[in-house]
């Protein structure tokens, strides 16, 4: 199948990757995927990846666990089971919430951290036992590896990656 | 390059290095033989450990009054330990999260290991008031259980339960921030594992990481929302450790001065391990290029300012027992009583080691001395147990009736079980330094060119970090190779 093949460009510099990737943009070629051994600034921009809306969901969880802290603690504490505990007793949320601001805070934050963390690695398909996907082991060494599709343009594809500083470029059929 | 620097900034990385050496020198301690030195330490902790391990079973089976404990002073090393324990559990995520919201660079070479202390720190504190239950096999009933699985809901107003919350969710965080920004690292060595097994093992805790553009745009945003997170939670959780004093009614506990104090304290104690740990690791693991002089010297800085303000708490707590008059503050662990009193020796130790010592850093060549500064860290390791033996002896030992004056007398199971934390957590710390990365070396890349030693030189020359272009021939080209490695 045509669609299949890619080329593969390897790169041992970020910012010479970093002119490829708008040098590759600029001649309106598709940039598949770019791996990294490093985070390298304003390359999601380039390849004009969407920003990622992770802290938004952080923000929402937060406010699950706040949520969920003050169910608890009233129906624990006021609902369920009331007790005078030292002469204060547990008559109303409101009146008890000072002593309840360390659990809404842990649990906040809990929920936050924990829920964000758990979504990144779902959405970038990291966990346990799962196998690595990068196309060349040294990817996570010093090398970086721009993916572009073939579309019957090998040639033209290869002299543009050349003259962008590609130390290593490889058709490959992406299986 | 991600960010100018100036020139008159000491490099961050020493030495001629390529993004390659950095992988080389840190998958070296993981790949090569451990030395005769590991051997020794890792026994010795071992031991230590599993004689820790022996007075915790003697504890659990005979009771809690194999401890030095009485009527009066119901808790004492225990909790003393939990204190110091969390302390030290505070650099970690303080130099990852509160560091990278600062946009402080040179945390990179250091947090690993730091954030690796901390979550063994907590370990061991963890383990006491577990132990101090009496009956461990009972602690769930910590958790907010429905009541037929234990006694009644737990109570939100203690301030012990605030703990359990602090504390947990404290633990948990730190090790999913620590674990995240491990994972391109595991990945690293994974990718350069020559043994099966080794590589079976890393793929393993790599989870499959690929370092596609997008994971690492996740990766910078999960971990900048994380310090953020993380850096509210690190104050919070030695602020709740003190009111676990602070809310009680004890003359010398009941002071509003302890929550920053606290948080404060544990800072500066948790640096001094972190001075103590690295001091050590980077000789050991070769590490010198990375954790320089300078790492060694911002850290003193940071235990100049948090001891600062640990010693002014001190001077307020004790010109408070002074002023107020009364003859119950007297005999609080800061004051003329408990300075000339039965614990006058503890009292001394803490000014000793945690006010006096750590004056020396002032001094710039001290500052800058490996040595010295060893030295000064274990001082103050030892200040700031003693800083809170005072607070929970001392404050005990003199109640308010003559017949509540008692003296705690440690047995050999309160020190055996601290010694073996102390095992416990250097064997943990050992096995780290073996099979872990022990500095990220992926973020450490991204700042060898604005702060490498290598990079900085060619800068002021004018050179451009960026290398010229050399165009393939197309001879080099290899035609419909499949290099799909990993696939």
């Amino acid at each position: 199948m045509e669609s299949s093949k890619v080329i593969h460009a390897f790169y041992t510099d970020d910012e010479m990757l970093l002119d490829a990737v708008k040098t590759v943009k600029a001649a309106h070629h598709h940039i598949e995927e770019v791996f990294c051994p490093f985070p390298v600034h304003g390359l999601d921009k380039a390849m004009g990846l969407a920003p990622t809306r992770l802290a938004i969901t952080a923000f929402l969880y937060g406010i699950t666990g706040l949520g969920f802290a003050i169910w608890m603690t009233n129906y624990m504490m006021i609902d369920n089971w009331p007790q005078d505990i030292g002469g204060k007793p547990s008559f109303s949320w409101a009146e008890n919430m000072p002593a309840f601001v360390p659990i809404m805070f842990e649990l906040t934050v809990f929920f936050a951290a924990h829920l964000m963390v758990i979504t990144f690695y779902m959405r970038s398909r990291i966990w346990p036992f799962k196998d690595a996907e990068n196309p060349d082991p040294r990817t996570t060494d010093d090398h970086f590896l721009m993916e572009i599709p073939v579309h019957n343009n090998e040639a033209e594809l290869t002299s543009l990656l050349s003259e962008t500083g590609a130390v290593e470029i490889n058709v490959v059929d992406k299986h | 390059m991600s960010h100018y620097e100036a020139s008159i900034r000491e490099p961050l990385v020493l030495g001629d290095k390529s993004y390659h050496d950095i992988t080389e020198d840190i998958a070296k301690p993981i790949e090569g033989k451990a030395n005769k030195n590991w051997y020794i330490a890792f026994y010795i902790s071992l031991a230590a450990m599993l004689w820790g391990f022996g007075c915790i079973f003697y504890t659990v089976g005979t009771g809690i009054g194999v401890w030095g404990l009485n009527k009066n002073i119901g808790w004492a090393w225990d909790i003393t330990n939990f204190v110091w324990w969390v302390g030290i559990g505070h650099a970690g995520t303080l130099i990852s999260a509160v560091l990278l919201l600062f946009r402080q660079k040179w945390r990179m070479a250091i947090n690993r290991s730091a954030e690796a202390m901390t979550i063994f720190a907590v370990f061991q504190a963890g383990l006491f008031p577990i132990i101090h239950m009496g009956r461990p096999w009972n602690a769930y009933w910590v958790l907010p259980i429905p009541n037929q699985f234990g006694s009644l809901w737990v109570n939100f107003n203690s301030p012990l339960l605030w703990d359990v919350f602090a504390i947990s969710t404290y633990l948990s965080v730190s090790l999913v921030f620590w674990w995240t920004g491990l994972l391109p690292d595991f990945a690293m060595i994974r990718d350069r594992a020559v043994k099966p097994f080794q590589k079976k093992i890393y793929a393993l805790l790599s989870f499959g990481w690929s370092g596609r553009a997008k994971d690492w745009q996740r990766f910078e945003e999960v971990s900048l929302v994380l310090a953020g997170l993380a850096t509210p939670l690190v104050l919070s959780v030695h602020t709740i450790v003190s009111m676990d004093f602070a809310t009680s009614i004890n003359p010398g506990w009941h002071s509003t001065i302890f929550p920053p104090y606290f948080v404060a304290g544990a800072i500066f104690s948790g640096f001094a391990m972190v001075q103590t740990l690295l001091g050590i690791m980077r000789k050991v693991t070769n590490m010198e290029e990375y954790i320089t002089r300078m790492h060694i010297e911002y850290m003193n800085i940071v235990i100049i300012l948090t001891g600062g303000i640990v010693a002014v708490a001190y001077a307020t707590e004790f010109f408070i027992a002074w002023y107020t008059g009364s003859p119950y503050e007297n005999y609080t662990y800061l004051s003329v009583g408990a300075a000339t009193g039965p614990y006058a020796w503890a009292f001394w130790s803490l000014i000793i080691f945690n006010i006096i010592t750590p004056q020396f850093l002032w001094f710039k060549k001290i500052r800058r001395s490996f040595i010295w500064t060893f030295i000064i860290s274990i001082a103050i390791n030892i200040g700031m147990w003693f800083e809170r033996f005072d607070i929970i002896a001392i404050v005990l030992s003199k109640g308010h009736l003559p017949s509540t004056w008692w003296r705690f007398e440690p047995t050999f199971v309160d020190v055996g079980i601290f010694i073996g934390t102390i095992g416990f957590f250097f064997v943990l710390f050992l096995l780290y330094a073996r099979t872990f990365p022990v500095i990220a070396q992926a973020e450490v890349k991204t700042i060898l060119k604005s702060s490498g030693e290598f990079y900085k030189k060619r800068s002021e020359q004018g050179i451009p970090t960026k290398p010229a272009i050399v165009v393939l021939d197309a001879a080099s080209k290899k035609e419909d190779s499949d290099n799909n490695l990993n696939g």
